[in-house]
């Protein structure tokens, strides 16, 4: 990601931009179908309290996309990215990734974690390159010794994050974005062909921000698969082709445009979003009977305005 | 070279050299454990584990079978039931930790108090340093340098369990074996200590020279060299010290790793309070 470019992409990207980008995409998709990335079918998780987090949760969401994963906090989100890594029990249903049951796909290294920044001790004794090359011990021996390849590997995943400078340094010394990007660079070190990231946009700075999301459409353009849990409404539009709506359950799931709606998100969370509707009178002079909504989850606001048409704003 | 002479003369004596070679096999091994405690938040295991070994050394003597299995057995049992009881009930970890391990190391006092051993209960609790047999020194090597090897070898996997166990996971680790295989070898190391510091003072060198060397160094790697020096170098201090001021050497090495806690938290380069002291003065 190149930081110095990110604000002119900012302007390009324009909602006719995005629909043109994301029509082209589908095109190429169906001359040459990208296969299964991430499947789940019926998929049940119950913890062991007799919670059941997660029930008959099923969707698929193929290779070459960008998925968010949408819902309020314990609606199964971090649950469904467990399942996917294989860290909690399955009651029933199934997860599989690129086609493989989740259990076998794993010992490969085909899944690589993002994790959010609250989860990170961050007074932990490593340095940026350290936490880098962590994404190579699943290709290294027994001992994990780093060969020629492995450091090149961590250079070249240090150079498109733009932490090369920075490499040196402990990872406590670093702000919220470069945090967030050190991960990134593990993800990319790891060569994961499906990439889960659990909030990437919470203390983050605008930049980085847009740095990310054009990462993240690099890494679709290469045939990776990502999932993206995110309360960043706003930017749900702007870069992800399909959505995963869950509160504990699968509510909806498929292309942005039919599943990210006013009415699907009013499911979603129920009371808790913020709700403004810009009525006709205070918009128009004329008679003009549009309106715009914004809906806001706590970070950039969704809105909408007029009919059909889908808009996201970047000035909130 | 009259400090050379007073570093020597301790150790032309047999026990006094038996002594150092057992503290020495010890406190190293205990000292890169002790990165993995600290860093993983485990120092309490420590403890725990080394307070219920002592129903093991009772039932051990009872049964008539090696007092080091009987040890391992109930080391083990305190960490297991441990992670059994927190994850089915809705109890926090220490919680639970204070209440199996107390629970064992009362059940071991009153087995002692009532059964004749031939145990001296003041050894078990502190150490017999300067009573350390060959056979015995032999013993704690076969037990703390196969311990010290794994972890040396295994130390990259242990480092990213103990940071992300997720990433470990995802990249094909085996999260249970480590988690285990750490238990494990923490009560080895516990049940190798007895004999040379005892059940109390063990959480000292288990804890004191990796919380000395995280805050000296950003790096793991340097803080397992740094820690095995801090130890190593205690433990010779501390022999010698307790021979010219007719101490007993084992709580003299844990008086000294405190001392250097102390120091390294005042003075330390770049997170010593000292340090940050100056910065803030600079800033305002």
């Amino acid at each position: 990601m190149n930081i110095a470019n990110t604000d002119q992409a900012r302007h390009v990207t324009s909602p006719a931009a995005l629909i043109r980008e994301r029509k082209a995409l589908r095109a190429r998709q169906a001359v040459d179908p990208p296969g299964s990335g991430i499947a789940a079918h019926d998929l049940s998780v119950v913890y062991r309290n007799g919670n059941v987090a997660l029930s008959e949760a099923s969707f698929d969401i193929p290779k070459s996309t960008i998925c968010a994963l949408v819902g309020i906090n314990g609606s199964g989100k971090s649950t469904l990215f467990k399942a996917i890594m294989g860290l909690v029990p399955v009651a029933s249903g199934k997860v599989s990734i690129l086609g493989q049951p989740a259990g076998r796909a794993l010992s490969r290294n085909t899944v690589a974690y993002v994790p959010q920044n609250e989860e990170v001790d961050w007074n932990f004794p490593v340095l940026v390159e350290d936490v880098v090359m962590m994404g190579r011990y699943g290709h290294m021996g027994f001992l994990r010794r780093a060969s020629a390849l492995d450091k090149h590997k961590v250079d070249q995943a240090l150079e498109r994050v733009s932490m090369s400078q920075l490499r040196h340094r402990q990872i406590g010394e670093l702000s919220g974005g470069q945090k967030k990007r050190v991960f990134l660079a593990r993800a990319l070190a790891q060569e994961g062909q499906v990439i889960l990231l659990d909030e990437p946009f919470t203390g983050v700075d605008v930049t980085t921000e847009d740095a990310i999301i054009d990462l993240l459409k690099e890494l679709r353009d290469e045939g990776r698969v990502m999932l993206v849990s995110t309360h960043n409404l706003g930017s749900v539009p702007q870069f992800c082709d399909q959505v995963v709506l869950v509160n504990r359950k699968v509510l909806d799931a498929g292309s942005t445009e039919t599943v990210f709606t006013q009415q699907n998100l009013e499911q979603a969370f129920g009371g808790t979003l913020r709700f403004h509707v810009l009525g006709s009178s205070e918009l128009h002079d004329d008679d003009d009977q549009r309106q715009v909504t914004v809906i806001s989850d706590d970070e950039r606001p969704f809105v909408l305005y007029g009919d059909g048409d889908q808009d996201s704003d970047s000035q909130p | 070279m009259n400090w050379l002479i007073l570093m020597l003369e301790p150790f032309t004596l047999d026990f006094m050299q038996q002594a150092l070679i057992v503290a020495l096999l010890v406190s190293i091994s205990a000292a890169v454990l002790s990165c993995l405690l600290v860093l993983k938040g485990w120092s309490l295991m420590g403890d725990a584990v080394s307070h219920a070994v002592l129903p093991g050394i009772v039932l051990a003597y009872l049964l008539n079978i090696p007092v080091l299995i009987g040890a391992f057995v109930t080391g083990m049992l305190c960490a297991v039931s441990t992670g059994y009881l927190t994850s089915n009930s809705r109890l926090k970890e220490d919680t639970v930790m204070g209440v199996v391990f107390s629970g064992l190391f009362a059940l071991g006092i009153a087995l002692f108090t009532k059964l004749d051993t031939g145990l001296h209960l003041h050894q078990v609790l502190f150490g017999d340093m300067l009573g350390v047999s060959w056979s015995d020194i032999v013993l704690t090597a076969v037990l703390t340098v196969p311990a010290f090897v794994v972890i040396i070898l295994k130390r990259r996997d242990l480092l990213v369990f103990a940071f992300d166990p997720q990433h470990a996971q995802v990249i094909g680790l085996n999260s249970t074996l480590l988690h285990y295989g750490l238990l494990a070898i923490l009560s080895l190391v516990i049940v190798a200590s007895i004999k040379a510091v005892g059940i109390i003072l063990v959480i000292a060198v288990l804890i004191a020279p990796g919380a000395i060397s995280y805050q000296l160094t950003n790096r793991f790697e340097h803080m397992i060299w740094w820690s095995i020096g801090i130890a190593a170098l205690a433990t010779v201090a501390g022999v010698t010290l307790s021979y010219h001021i007719d101490s007993a050497p084992a709580p003299t090495i844990v008086v000294l790793l405190s001392t250097l806690f102390i120091i390294v938290f005042l003075f330390a380069p770049n997170r010593g309070l000292m340090r940050r002291t100056v910065l803030t003065e600079i800033v305002d």
